[in-house]
């Protein structure tokens, strides 16, 4: 299986770990990926918010530029994703408004937990697992934009997910049944008002507390960042680490926690480290 | 809200000529509340979204560009995803932000469309957002200095934060783009 791949910014910043998970995992499952060659932001939301040509002209780049190759685009980010599938819409409805003089593509836009959780896919997964997640209480954390709107993503179960869930389970973790699987945590509010995302993150976190969870996993990177570092600020020793699923696969697929990776996380990931340890305890007294 | 009446005693068609073209139909809402009741900025918001929306369907433009509820707007889309009369509320947002930029008003929350110009302005520079260099431009413009100075040194020290930007060759294309691509139609 070869698809087209399509990083985005984020991935070659602050959730640098998650990129790496991504090719990982996909080399371990035999699937190539093919990055689109110089691929430019999509203009997350900064852009649309703010300047609609803006907004759209930046991602129609990067779909004209996988025209040739005609790949299915991988995307791991839920913002690159959605701009992507924007963009895509608009030149289907209306190519010529947006000087493009042709738009047939083959290819389709495809969200990576969408793809992990195809039962093609999520079966090679369970087949190749090394080690399992050990019943770890898991709380899967979608927020917004791989799902909303359902008429740019696509999206069929956008109130009730299912594929970060299903993804877990197959790991042989324990996803909890909680309330805030799809509500913001304001990553584009941030940096500029902080105290909007600590009350929202801080309400995330309660409940997925209450759901007796003891980590997070997403496939956002903005999630990812923003409700580590916003529980940092309000909940302090409650905190509970924030994974990318392809981080778990990852680990579940090698065997292995490995040290280099425990250290990116904001908040020390220690649960998922003792399941791995705990396991390498158990095997080398046995 | 204040308790004044919104009636509509002034507005112009031109609000409503624009968000007809963009499919946005205000005018279908039937104040179910939906929108604002899960809207998880809700609690910041000046103007509530079904105020917002209905603001929109008597053309009070003033009001609305005046206010820091479309600035405080995540664009999370669970508005306009649960609308039942299948409003693009969160378009809608985008609209008025553009609108207020345009016309030269100034934003009633400050900081963040400051935060959307420097990440823009990386992306016009290098083709690919320059964290470092936006957060700097960030904290010039905003002279927020201090905030989350912790946190900003505790990523650069994970190595999450990348010292040079990410330069693509099609940067002539992306200048092209910024430069008002499509504006030569007045859109």
């Amino acid at each position: 299986m070869k698809l087209s791949y399509y990083p985005g910014c984020s991935l070659q910043g602050t959730a640098l770990d998650y990129d790496k998970s991504v090719r990982e995992i996909c080399g371990a499952l035999d699937i190539e990926l093919v990055e689109i060659a110089d691929w430019n932001c999509c203009g997350a939301s900064s852009a649309h918010m703010t300047n609609r040509e803006i907004g759209m002209r930046l991602p129609i780049r990067n779909l004209l530029l996988n025209q040739e190759a005609g790949l299915d685009i991988l995307v791991p980010c839920a913002a690159c994703f959605q701009r992507l599938k924007a963009a895509d819409l608009a030149l289907r409805e209306h190519s010529d408004f947006w000087d493009v003089p042709r738009y047939q593509p083959e290819f389709r836009i495809v969200h990576i937990s969408s793809f992990l959780a195809s039962d093609e896919i999520i079966s090679r997964i369970g087949d190749s697992i090394v080690r399992g997640l050990g019943d770890l209480s898991i709380a899967c954390y979608y927020g917004c934009l791989s799902l909303r709107h359902p008429k740019i993503t696509g999206a069929v179960n956008y109130e009730v997910p299912d594929t970060l869930e299903a993804i877990v389970r197959t790991l042989g973790g324990q996803p909890v049944k909680w309330s805030h699987r799809t509500e913001c945590c304001s990553g584009s509010l941030t940096m500029a008002r902080p105290d909007i995302a600590r009350k929202l993150v801080q309400d995330i976190h309660t409940a997925a507390k209450k759901a007796g969870a003891t980590a997070f996993v997403t496939d956002c990177p903005m999630c990812q960042a923003n409700v580590e570092s916003r529980q940092l600020d309000t909940v302090g020793e409650e905190s509970m680490p924030v994974f990318f699923a392809t981080e778990l696969i990852a680990a579940a697929l090698s065997g292995e926690y490995p040290q280099k990776q425990r250290k990116v996380h904001l908040i020390a990931p220690d649960v998922l480290a003792s399941v791995f340890s705990g396991e390498a305890a158990r095997e080398e007294t046995s | 809200m204040s308790t004044d009446f919104i009636a509509p005693t002034s507005g112009t068609t031109k609000l409503e000529d624009k968000l007809d073209s963009l499919g946005i139909d205000v005018h279908a809402c039937y104040q179910c509340g939906r929108c604002s009741s899960g809207c998880p900025v809700a609690d910041f918001f000046d103007l509530s979204v079904m105020e917002v929306v209905r603001l929109a369907s008597y053309g009070m433009e003033e009001k609305l560009l005046h206010s820091r509820t479309i600035w405080l707007c995540a664009a999370c889309e669970t508005c306009a995803s649960r609308c039942p009369n299948d409003i693009e509320i969160a378009a809608l947002m985008d609209v008025l932000r553009e609108l207020t930029l345009r016309k030269g008003i100034s934003p009633a929350e400050e900081r963040v469309p400051v935060f959307h110009q420097s990440f823009l302005d990386s992306i016009r520079n290098w083709g690919r957002a320059y964290e470092i260099g936006m957060i700097g431009a960030y904290k010039i413009r905003s002279k927020d200095f201090l905030g989350d100075m912790k946190l900003g040194m505790n990523m650069f020290f994970k190595g999450k934060l990348s010292l040079m930007p990410h330069s693509i060759k099609g940067k002539p294309e992306i200048r092209q783009i910024f430069s008002g691509k499509g504006k030569e139609y007045e859109r």
